[in-house]
Protein backbone atom coordinates (compact mmCIF):
# COMPACT_ATOMS: atom_id res chain seq x y z
CA UNK A 1 0.00 0.00 0.00
CA UNK A 2 1.33 2.99 -0.79
CA UNK A 3 0.78 5.95 1.20
CA UNK A 4 1.43 9.55 -0.54
CA UNK A 5 2.28 12.26 1.80
CA UNK A 6 -1.57 14.22 0.47
CA UNK A 7 -3.14 11.52 2.69
CA UNK A 8 -1.02 12.16 5.43
CA UNK A 9 -3.19 13.83 7.97
CA UNK A 10 -1.06 16.63 10.65
CA UNK A 11 -1.63 14.20 12.84
CA UNK A 12 0.11 11.75 11.13
CA UNK A 13 2.72 14.42 10.43
CA UNK A 14 3.46 14.94 13.74
CA UNK A 15 3.66 11.31 14.23
CA UNK A 16 5.79 10.15 11.91
CA UNK A 17 8.03 13.28 12.64
CA UNK A 18 8.38 12.23 16.30
CA UNK A 19 9.18 8.81 15.15
CA UNK A 20 11.67 9.51 12.64
CA UNK A 21 13.14 11.81 15.10
CA UNK A 22 13.68 9.51 18.32
CA UNK A 23 15.51 5.88 16.32
CA UNK A 24 16.09 3.29 19.43
CA UNK A 25 18.48 1.03 17.81
CA UNK A 26 18.78 -2.55 18.21
CA UNK A 27 21.70 -3.76 16.97
CA UNK A 28 22.11 -7.05 16.53
CA UNK A 29 26.32 -7.26 15.82
CA UNK A 30 27.40 -11.30 15.21
CA UNK A 31 28.48 -9.80 11.99
CA UNK A 32 31.76 -8.46 11.52
CA UNK A 33 30.61 -5.26 10.15
CA UNK A 34 29.11 -4.44 13.70
CA UNK A 35 32.58 -3.27 14.51
CA UNK A 36 31.47 0.12 13.03
CA UNK A 37 28.56 0.81 15.03
CA UNK A 38 30.64 2.02 18.06
CA UNK A 39 32.46 4.81 16.14
CA UNK A 40 29.05 5.79 14.58
CA UNK A 41 27.31 5.80 18.05
CA UNK A 42 29.97 7.30 19.71
CA UNK A 43 31.91 10.91 19.99
CA UNK A 44 33.19 10.68 16.08
CA UNK A 45 30.29 10.78 14.66
CA UNK A 46 27.81 11.08 17.18
CA UNK A 47 24.21 9.45 15.77
CA UNK A 48 22.89 10.95 18.80
CA UNK A 49 22.52 14.37 17.62
CA UNK A 50 20.35 12.73 14.90
CA UNK A 51 18.11 11.11 17.66
CA UNK A 52 19.63 7.64 17.01
CA UNK A 53 20.69 5.89 20.07
CA UNK A 54 21.29 2.48 21.47
CA UNK A 55 18.24 0.86 23.37
CA UNK A 56 18.68 -1.99 25.63
CA UNK A 57 16.00 -4.17 25.08
CA UNK A 58 13.98 -5.45 21.97
CA UNK A 59 11.16 -4.17 23.56
CA UNK A 60 11.96 -0.45 23.92
CA UNK A 61 13.72 -0.53 20.50
CA UNK A 62 12.46 0.76 17.35
CA UNK A 63 15.35 -0.51 14.57
CA UNK A 64 16.53 -3.70 14.21
CA UNK A 65 20.13 -3.49 13.10
CA UNK A 66 21.32 -6.51 11.56
CA UNK A 67 24.94 -6.11 11.02
CA UNK A 68 26.32 -8.33 8.50
CA UNK A 69 25.89 -12.18 7.85
CA UNK A 70 23.46 -14.33 9.62
CA UNK A 71 24.52 -17.72 10.38
CA UNK A 72 21.03 -19.88 10.86
CA UNK A 73 21.22 -20.35 13.89
CA UNK A 74 21.79 -16.57 14.75
CA UNK A 75 18.70 -16.42 11.97
CA UNK A 76 16.45 -17.72 14.99
CA UNK A 77 17.29 -15.33 17.28
CA UNK A 78 16.64 -12.35 15.36
CA UNK A 79 12.83 -13.43 14.49
CA UNK A 80 12.49 -13.71 18.17
CA UNK A 81 14.12 -9.97 18.86
CA UNK A 82 12.16 -8.62 15.61
CA UNK A 83 8.80 -10.58 17.07
CA UNK A 84 9.05 -8.90 20.91
CA UNK A 85 9.88 -5.41 19.33
CA UNK A 86 6.68 -2.77 19.49
CA UNK A 87 5.37 -1.42 16.16
CA UNK A 88 6.03 0.61 14.65
CA UNK A 89 9.47 -0.79 13.82
CA UNK A 90 11.92 -1.28 11.30
CA UNK A 91 14.94 -2.95 10.08
CA UNK A 92 18.32 -2.02 8.39
CA UNK A 93 20.24 -4.61 6.55
CA UNK A 94 23.80 -4.07 7.00
CA UNK A 95 26.30 -4.95 4.25
CA UNK A 96 26.37 -6.83 1.53
CA UNK A 97 25.82 -10.14 3.73
CA UNK A 98 22.09 -9.03 4.42
CA UNK A 99 22.07 -8.59 0.60
CA UNK A 100 23.42 -11.25 -1.04
CA UNK A 101 24.99 -13.27 1.47
CA UNK A 102 28.23 -11.00 0.56
CA UNK A 103 31.62 -12.83 0.35
CA UNK A 104 29.09 -16.22 2.90
CA UNK A 105 27.25 -16.41 -0.62
CA UNK A 106 27.75 -19.94 -0.67
CA UNK A 107 28.30 -20.67 2.94
CA UNK A 108 26.66 -23.82 4.35
CA UNK A 109 25.22 -21.89 6.65
CA UNK A 110 24.26 -18.61 6.36
CA UNK A 111 21.51 -16.77 4.97
CA UNK A 112 21.87 -15.01 1.77
CA UNK A 113 19.07 -12.81 1.33
CA UNK A 114 17.71 -11.45 4.79
CA UNK A 115 14.64 -9.73 3.23
CA UNK A 116 12.98 -13.24 2.89
CA UNK A 117 13.34 -14.01 6.46
CA UNK A 118 12.02 -10.15 7.86
CA UNK A 119 10.89 -7.54 6.00
CA UNK A 120 14.05 -4.81 5.47
CA UNK A 121 12.89 -1.65 4.75
CA UNK A 122 16.74 -0.07 3.90
CA UNK A 123 19.91 -1.69 3.20
CA UNK A 124 22.99 -0.13 3.43
CA UNK A 125 25.76 -1.52 0.76
CA UNK A 126 29.35 -2.20 1.27
CA UNK A 127 31.32 -4.69 2.94
CA UNK A 128 31.52 -2.99 5.25
CA UNK A 129 30.00 0.08 5.21
CA UNK A 130 31.75 3.19 7.22
CA UNK A 131 29.89 5.32 9.46
CA UNK A 132 28.78 7.74 6.95
CA UNK A 133 27.57 5.01 4.85
CA UNK A 134 25.46 3.82 7.53
CA UNK A 135 24.62 7.57 8.68
CA UNK A 136 22.99 8.15 5.04
CA UNK A 137 21.22 4.90 5.87
CA UNK A 138 19.30 6.27 8.53
CA UNK A 139 18.51 9.41 6.79
CA UNK A 140 17.01 7.30 4.09
CA UNK A 141 15.09 5.24 6.43
CA UNK A 142 13.28 8.98 8.20
CA UNK A 143 12.29 9.54 4.42
CA UNK A 144 10.38 6.76 3.96
CA UNK A 145 9.32 6.94 7.77
CA UNK A 146 8.53 10.95 7.22
CA UNK A 147 6.65 9.47 4.37
CA UNK A 148 5.01 6.78 5.90
CA UNK A 149 6.27 3.99 3.58
CA UNK A 150 8.39 2.40 5.89
CA UNK A 151 5.62 -0.23 6.18
CA UNK A 152 7.88 -3.33 6.50
CA UNK A 153 6.11 -4.51 10.04
CA UNK A 154 2.54 -4.83 9.03
CA UNK A 155 4.06 -6.33 5.36
CA UNK A 156 5.58 -9.35 8.10
CA UNK A 157 1.63 -9.37 9.89
CA UNK A 158 -0.05 -9.86 6.56
CA UNK A 159 2.60 -12.15 5.51
CA UNK A 160 3.29 -13.81 8.50
CA UNK A 161 2.58 -17.24 7.30
CA UNK A 162 4.93 -16.57 4.03
CA UNK A 163 8.01 -15.37 5.84
CA UNK A 164 7.09 -18.33 8.27
CA UNK A 165 7.60 -20.54 5.31
CA UNK A 166 10.67 -19.25 4.53
CA UNK A 167 12.34 -18.94 8.26
CA UNK A 168 11.11 -22.76 9.18
CA UNK A 169 13.14 -24.02 5.80
CA UNK A 170 16.16 -22.82 6.91
CA UNK A 171 15.55 -23.22 10.96
CA UNK A 172 15.94 -27.04 11.14
CA UNK A 173 14.91 -27.31 14.76
CA UNK A 174 12.05 -24.96 14.88
CA UNK A 175 11.27 -25.11 18.61
CA UNK A 176 9.47 -21.64 18.94
CA UNK A 177 5.64 -20.49 19.72
CA UNK A 178 4.35 -19.90 16.48
CA UNK A 179 4.06 -16.55 16.93
CA UNK A 180 6.04 -14.71 19.97
CA UNK A 181 5.40 -11.20 20.87
CA UNK B 1 -15.73 28.50 41.05
CA UNK B 2 -13.22 27.52 44.08
CA UNK B 3 -12.65 23.53 42.95
CA UNK B 4 -12.82 24.68 39.79
CA UNK B 5 -9.14 26.83 40.64
CA UNK B 6 -7.85 24.37 42.46
CA UNK B 7 -8.13 21.66 39.56
CA UNK B 8 -6.38 24.22 36.95
CA UNK B 9 -4.04 24.72 39.71
CA UNK B 10 -3.18 20.89 40.10
CA UNK B 11 -2.96 20.70 36.43
CA UNK B 12 -0.41 23.47 35.78
CA UNK B 13 1.25 22.35 38.33
CA UNK B 14 1.71 18.83 36.69
CA UNK B 15 2.36 20.53 33.66
CA UNK B 16 4.97 22.61 34.76
CA UNK B 17 6.63 19.76 36.47
CA UNK B 18 6.55 17.97 33.29
CA UNK B 19 8.22 20.65 31.19
CA UNK B 20 11.11 21.21 33.17
CA UNK B 21 11.72 17.86 34.32
CA UNK B 22 11.83 16.20 30.53
CA UNK B 23 13.70 19.73 29.09
CA UNK B 24 16.25 18.65 32.15
CA UNK B 25 16.43 15.30 30.62
CA UNK B 26 17.09 16.94 27.41
CA UNK B 27 19.81 19.43 28.57
CA UNK B 28 21.21 16.80 30.69
CA UNK B 29 22.28 14.51 27.82
CA UNK B 30 23.21 17.77 25.65
CA UNK B 31 25.78 18.50 28.80
CA UNK B 32 26.83 14.99 28.87
CA UNK B 33 27.06 15.18 25.01
CA UNK B 34 29.75 17.80 25.38
CA UNK B 35 31.59 16.24 28.18
CA UNK B 36 32.16 13.47 25.80
CA UNK B 37 33.12 15.91 22.92
CA UNK B 38 29.96 15.54 20.84
CA UNK B 39 27.28 17.68 19.58
CA UNK B 40 24.54 15.77 21.39
CA UNK B 41 20.54 16.40 20.55
CA UNK B 42 18.69 19.23 20.48
CA UNK B 43 17.29 19.97 23.87
CA UNK B 44 13.23 18.75 23.10
CA UNK B 45 14.93 15.22 22.46
CA UNK B 46 13.25 13.88 25.14
CA UNK B 47 9.77 15.40 24.33
CA UNK B 48 10.24 13.62 20.89
CA UNK B 49 11.34 10.42 22.43
CA UNK B 50 8.17 10.58 24.34
CA UNK B 51 5.91 11.24 22.09
CA UNK B 52 7.23 8.29 20.25
CA UNK B 53 6.77 6.09 22.70
CA UNK B 54 3.01 6.95 23.61
CA UNK B 55 2.17 6.43 19.76
CA UNK B 56 3.53 3.15 19.33
CA UNK B 57 1.11 0.61 18.02
CA UNK B 58 1.76 -2.25 20.26
CA UNK B 59 2.55 -2.30 24.10
CA UNK B 60 2.54 -5.90 25.23
CA UNK B 61 2.42 -6.65 28.80
CA UNK B 62 2.68 -9.80 30.93
CA UNK B 63 -0.23 -9.40 33.11
CA UNK B 64 -2.15 -7.23 35.74
CA UNK B 65 0.40 -5.85 37.97
CA UNK B 66 2.85 -5.08 35.05
CA UNK B 67 0.09 -3.30 33.46
CA UNK B 68 -0.80 -1.12 36.41
CA UNK B 69 3.27 -0.63 37.89
CA UNK B 70 3.91 2.76 35.47
CA UNK B 71 0.38 3.83 36.46
CA UNK B 72 1.25 3.67 40.51
CA UNK B 73 4.82 4.88 39.28
CA UNK B 74 3.26 8.24 37.98
CA UNK B 75 0.49 8.67 40.62
CA UNK B 76 3.22 7.99 43.37
CA UNK B 77 5.45 11.01 41.26
CA UNK B 78 1.71 13.29 41.12
CA UNK B 79 1.03 12.90 44.86
CA UNK B 80 4.06 13.91 45.92
CA UNK B 81 4.35 17.21 43.82
CA UNK B 82 0.85 17.70 44.97
CA UNK B 83 2.72 18.53 48.59
CA UNK B 84 5.54 19.98 47.13
CA UNK B 85 5.27 24.24 47.36
CA UNK B 86 7.19 24.87 44.06
CA UNK B 87 7.33 28.84 45.45
CA UNK B 88 7.66 30.16 48.51
CA UNK B 89 4.54 32.55 50.19
CA UNK B 90 2.01 30.28 47.95
CA UNK B 91 3.06 32.28 44.99
CA UNK B 92 2.15 29.38 42.94
CA UNK B 93 -1.18 27.51 43.58
CA UNK B 94 -0.73 25.74 46.73
CA UNK B 95 -2.33 22.24 46.02
CA UNK B 96 -2.00 19.86 49.59
CA UNK B 97 1.28 22.16 50.38
CA UNK B 98 -0.26 22.88 54.16
CA UNK B 99 -1.64 19.43 54.46
CA UNK B 100 0.96 17.35 54.72
CA UNK B 101 4.87 16.90 55.88
CA UNK B 102 7.87 16.10 55.35
CA UNK B 103 7.18 12.13 57.03
CA UNK B 104 4.18 11.52 54.83
CA UNK B 105 6.45 12.70 52.04
CA UNK B 106 9.08 10.12 52.83
CA UNK B 107 6.58 7.51 52.73
CA UNK B 108 5.08 8.65 49.54
CA UNK B 109 8.29 8.48 48.25
CA UNK B 110 9.15 5.22 48.03
CA UNK B 111 5.54 3.90 46.88
CA UNK B 112 6.81 4.29 43.57
CA UNK B 113 9.79 2.02 43.91
CA UNK B 114 8.01 -0.78 45.32
CA UNK B 115 4.95 -1.01 42.93
CA UNK B 116 7.82 -1.02 40.34
CA UNK B 117 9.29 -3.60 42.07
CA UNK B 118 5.92 -5.72 41.84
CA UNK B 119 5.85 -4.75 38.15
CA UNK B 120 8.73 -5.85 37.18
CA UNK B 121 8.56 -9.02 38.96
CA UNK B 122 5.94 -9.71 37.01
CA UNK B 123 7.79 -9.33 33.85
CA UNK B 124 9.58 -12.57 34.40
CA UNK B 125 12.80 -11.26 33.01
CA UNK B 126 16.06 -12.35 35.20
CA UNK B 127 17.26 -8.84 34.56
CA UNK B 128 14.39 -6.67 35.71
CA UNK B 129 14.74 -8.98 39.29
CA UNK B 130 18.19 -7.92 39.44
CA UNK B 131 17.46 -4.87 39.09
CA UNK B 132 14.98 -4.47 41.58
CA UNK B 133 17.18 -5.96 44.72
CA UNK B 134 19.32 -3.54 43.31
CA UNK B 135 17.46 -0.35 43.33
CA UNK B 136 16.22 -1.67 46.78
CA UNK B 137 19.09 -2.24 48.44
CA UNK B 138 20.34 0.71 47.05
CA UNK B 139 17.43 2.72 48.77
CA UNK B 140 18.60 1.21 52.00
CA UNK B 141 21.71 3.28 51.48
CA UNK B 142 20.67 6.81 50.71
CA UNK B 143 17.44 6.83 53.04
CA UNK B 144 19.52 6.55 55.82
CA UNK B 145 21.94 10.07 55.53
CA UNK B 146 18.67 11.51 53.44
CA UNK B 147 16.38 10.60 56.37
CA UNK B 148 18.37 11.77 59.11
CA UNK B 149 19.09 15.05 57.38
CA UNK B 150 15.63 15.96 57.67
CA UNK B 151 15.51 14.47 60.81
CA UNK B 152 18.47 16.57 62.07
CA UNK B 153 16.19 19.78 60.89
CA UNK B 154 12.84 19.02 62.33
CA UNK B 155 14.81 18.40 66.14
CA UNK B 156 16.73 21.74 65.28
CA UNK B 157 13.30 24.12 63.60
CA UNK B 158 10.76 22.28 65.58
CA UNK B 159 8.45 21.39 63.17
CA UNK B 160 8.10 18.81 60.56
CA UNK B 161 6.48 20.96 57.83
CA UNK B 162 8.05 21.93 54.49
CA UNK B 163 6.38 25.54 55.07
CA UNK B 164 7.55 25.49 58.59
CA UNK B 165 10.94 25.14 57.60
CA UNK B 166 10.88 27.92 54.71
CA UNK B 167 9.35 30.16 57.13
CA UNK B 168 12.29 29.50 59.63
CA UNK B 169 14.71 30.18 56.87
CA UNK B 170 12.56 33.64 56.19
CA UNK B 171 12.76 34.17 59.84
CA UNK B 172 16.48 33.50 60.40
CA UNK B 173 17.26 35.33 57.42
CA UNK B 174 19.67 32.64 55.67
CA UNK B 175 19.11 29.65 53.92
CA UNK B 176 19.18 26.13 56.16
CA UNK B 177 22.35 25.37 54.10
CA UNK B 178 24.29 27.98 56.39
CA UNK B 179 22.54 27.54 60.15
CA UNK B 180 22.57 23.34 59.24
CA UNK B 181 25.27 22.72 57.26
CA UNK B 182 25.88 19.20 58.08
CA UNK B 183 22.75 17.95 57.87
CA UNK B 184 22.65 19.55 54.51
CA UNK B 185 25.71 17.78 53.15
CA UNK B 186 24.29 14.72 54.31
CA UNK B 187 21.53 15.25 52.42
CA UNK B 188 23.17 16.52 49.36
CA UNK B 189 25.74 13.55 49.63
CA UNK B 190 22.55 10.97 49.09
CA UNK B 191 21.53 13.00 46.16
CA UNK B 192 23.34 10.66 43.45
CA UNK B 193 21.67 7.72 44.83
CA UNK B 194 18.02 8.85 44.04
CA UNK B 195 18.90 10.33 40.47
CA UNK B 196 20.95 7.19 39.64
CA UNK B 197 23.11 8.43 37.56
CA UNK B 198 26.88 7.17 37.48
CA UNK B 199 28.21 5.99 39.73
CA UNK B 200 25.18 4.68 41.28
CA UNK B 201 23.37 3.51 37.94
CA UNK B 202 23.68 0.33 39.33
CA UNK B 203 19.67 -0.45 38.94
CA UNK B 204 19.49 0.41 35.39
CA UNK B 205 23.21 -0.46 34.56
CA UNK B 206 23.04 0.05 30.89
CA UNK B 207 24.83 -2.81 29.00
CA UNK B 208 25.38 -4.50 32.19
CA UNK B 209 21.41 -5.29 33.12
CA UNK B 210 19.81 -4.19 29.51
CA UNK B 211 17.67 -1.34 31.75
CA UNK B 212 16.95 -3.83 34.72
CA UNK B 213 13.28 -2.80 35.80
CA UNK B 214 12.10 -1.58 32.74
CA UNK B 215 13.62 -4.40 30.23
CA UNK B 216 10.17 -5.51 29.54
CA UNK B 217 8.28 -2.66 29.44
CA UNK B 218 7.80 -0.68 25.75
CA UNK B 219 5.51 1.81 24.00
CA UNK B 220 2.74 3.71 25.87
CA UNK B 221 4.58 1.83 29.66
CA UNK B 222 8.00 3.28 28.80
CA UNK B 223 6.40 6.58 27.98
CA UNK B 224 4.37 6.99 31.58
CA UNK B 225 7.22 6.19 33.18
CA UNK B 226 9.73 8.31 31.44
CA UNK B 227 7.31 11.41 32.18
CA UNK B 228 6.62 10.23 35.56
CA UNK B 229 10.55 10.14 36.16
CA UNK B 230 10.71 13.74 34.55
CA UNK B 231 8.12 14.94 37.51
CA UNK B 232 9.59 12.91 40.22
CA UNK B 233 13.06 14.66 39.00
CA UNK B 234 11.43 17.77 39.24
CA UNK B 235 9.70 16.72 42.72
CA UNK B 236 13.03 16.30 44.22
CA UNK B 237 14.82 19.02 42.94
CA UNK B 238 12.25 21.33 43.85
CA UNK B 239 12.31 19.68 47.33
CA UNK B 240 16.09 20.27 47.89
CA UNK B 241 15.29 23.96 47.26
CA UNK B 242 12.86 24.26 49.02
CA UNK B 243 14.37 22.79 52.39
CA UNK B 244 17.35 23.94 52.04
CA UNK B 245 18.49 26.85 49.30
CA UNK B 246 15.39 29.00 50.83
CA UNK B 247 13.04 28.10 48.28
CA UNK B 248 12.28 30.33 45.08
CA UNK B 249 9.79 33.42 44.82
CA UNK B 250 9.39 32.97 41.16
CA UNK B 251 9.91 30.76 38.38
CA UNK B 252 13.00 31.93 36.86
CA UNK B 253 15.02 31.67 40.10
CA UNK B 254 12.97 28.14 41.00
CA UNK B 255 15.04 26.89 37.49
CA UNK B 256 17.84 28.61 38.05
CA UNK B 257 17.95 26.58 41.55
CA UNK B 258 17.16 23.09 40.50
CA UNK B 259 19.74 23.34 37.67
CA UNK B 260 22.54 24.10 39.38
CA UNK B 261 21.73 21.52 41.67
CA UNK B 262 20.84 18.74 39.22
CA UNK B 263 24.54 19.37 37.81
CA UNK B 264 25.55 18.07 40.94
CA UNK B 265 24.65 14.24 40.36
CA UNK B 266 24.98 14.53 36.42
CA UNK B 267 28.52 15.91 36.21
CA UNK B 268 29.93 13.90 38.51
CA UNK B 269 27.86 10.80 37.16
CA UNK B 270 29.43 12.05 33.78
CA UNK B 271 33.23 11.51 34.70
CA UNK B 272 32.47 8.32 36.60
CA UNK B 273 32.37 4.59 36.06
CA UNK B 274 29.72 2.61 37.89
CA UNK B 275 29.90 1.27 41.12
CA UNK B 276 29.34 -2.45 42.24
CA UNK B 277 26.01 -2.35 44.69
CA UNK B 278 27.77 -3.34 47.64
CA UNK B 279 30.24 -0.35 47.15
CA UNK B 280 27.48 1.94 46.54
CA UNK B 281 25.58 1.21 49.96
CA UNK B 282 29.39 1.72 51.25
CA UNK B 283 29.81 4.78 50.16
CA UNK B 284 26.61 6.08 51.49
CA UNK B 285 26.86 4.54 54.75
CA UNK B 286 30.61 6.27 54.93
CA UNK B 287 30.72 10.12 54.46
CA UNK B 288 27.19 11.10 54.26
CA UNK B 289 25.88 8.85 57.78
CA UNK B 290 28.70 10.28 59.20
CA UNK B 291 27.58 14.32 58.20
CA UNK B 292 24.23 12.74 59.03
CA UNK B 293 25.41 12.72 62.87
CA UNK B 294 26.69 15.37 63.28
CA UNK B 295 24.07 17.21 61.95
CA UNK B 296 21.98 15.37 64.75
CA UNK B 297 24.19 16.26 66.83
CA UNK B 298 24.34 19.96 66.30
CA UNK B 299 20.32 20.17 66.01
CA UNK B 300 19.96 18.77 69.29
CA UNK B 301 22.42 21.24 70.85
S1 LIG C 1 29.26 -7.43 4.54
FE1 LIG C 1 31.46 -7.72 4.78
S2 LIG C 1 31.90 -6.66 6.72
FE2 LIG C 1 29.70 -7.03 6.68
S3 LIG C 1 29.42 -8.96 7.73
FE3 LIG C 1 29.58 -9.41 5.55
S4 LIG C 1 31.75 -9.87 5.24
FE4 LIG C 1 31.58 -8.83 7.20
Amino acid sequence: MINDKNSQGIVDIIAEYARKQSLFIMAYGTGCGAIEIPPTLTSRYDAERLGIRGAATPRQADVLLITGYLATKSLKRVIRVYEQMQAPKYVIGFGSCTINGGMYWDSYNTINLLDKYIPVDVYINGCMPRPEAVIAGFEKLKELIQSGNALGWKKYEDNLEEYRENQKKVIVNWQMPDYNW
Amino acid sequence: MDLLIKILGALATVVLAFTVGMTYGGLTRKVIARIQNRIGPPWYQNFLDNLKLILKKEAVHHGFMQHVAPLWLIAMSITTLMFIPILKDGAWFTNFNFDGDLILLLYLMVIGSLGMALGAGQTGNPNSAIGVTRGLTQMVGFEIPWVMALVALMIQYETTSITGLMDAAEAQGTWLVFSSPFATIAAILAMPGMFRYSPFDIVGAPAELASGPVSEFGGKYLSTMMTSGAIFAFVKLTLYVDIFFGGASNLVELVVKTFILYMFPVLWGAVSPRFRTEQAVKFFWGWPVLFGIIGLIQASF
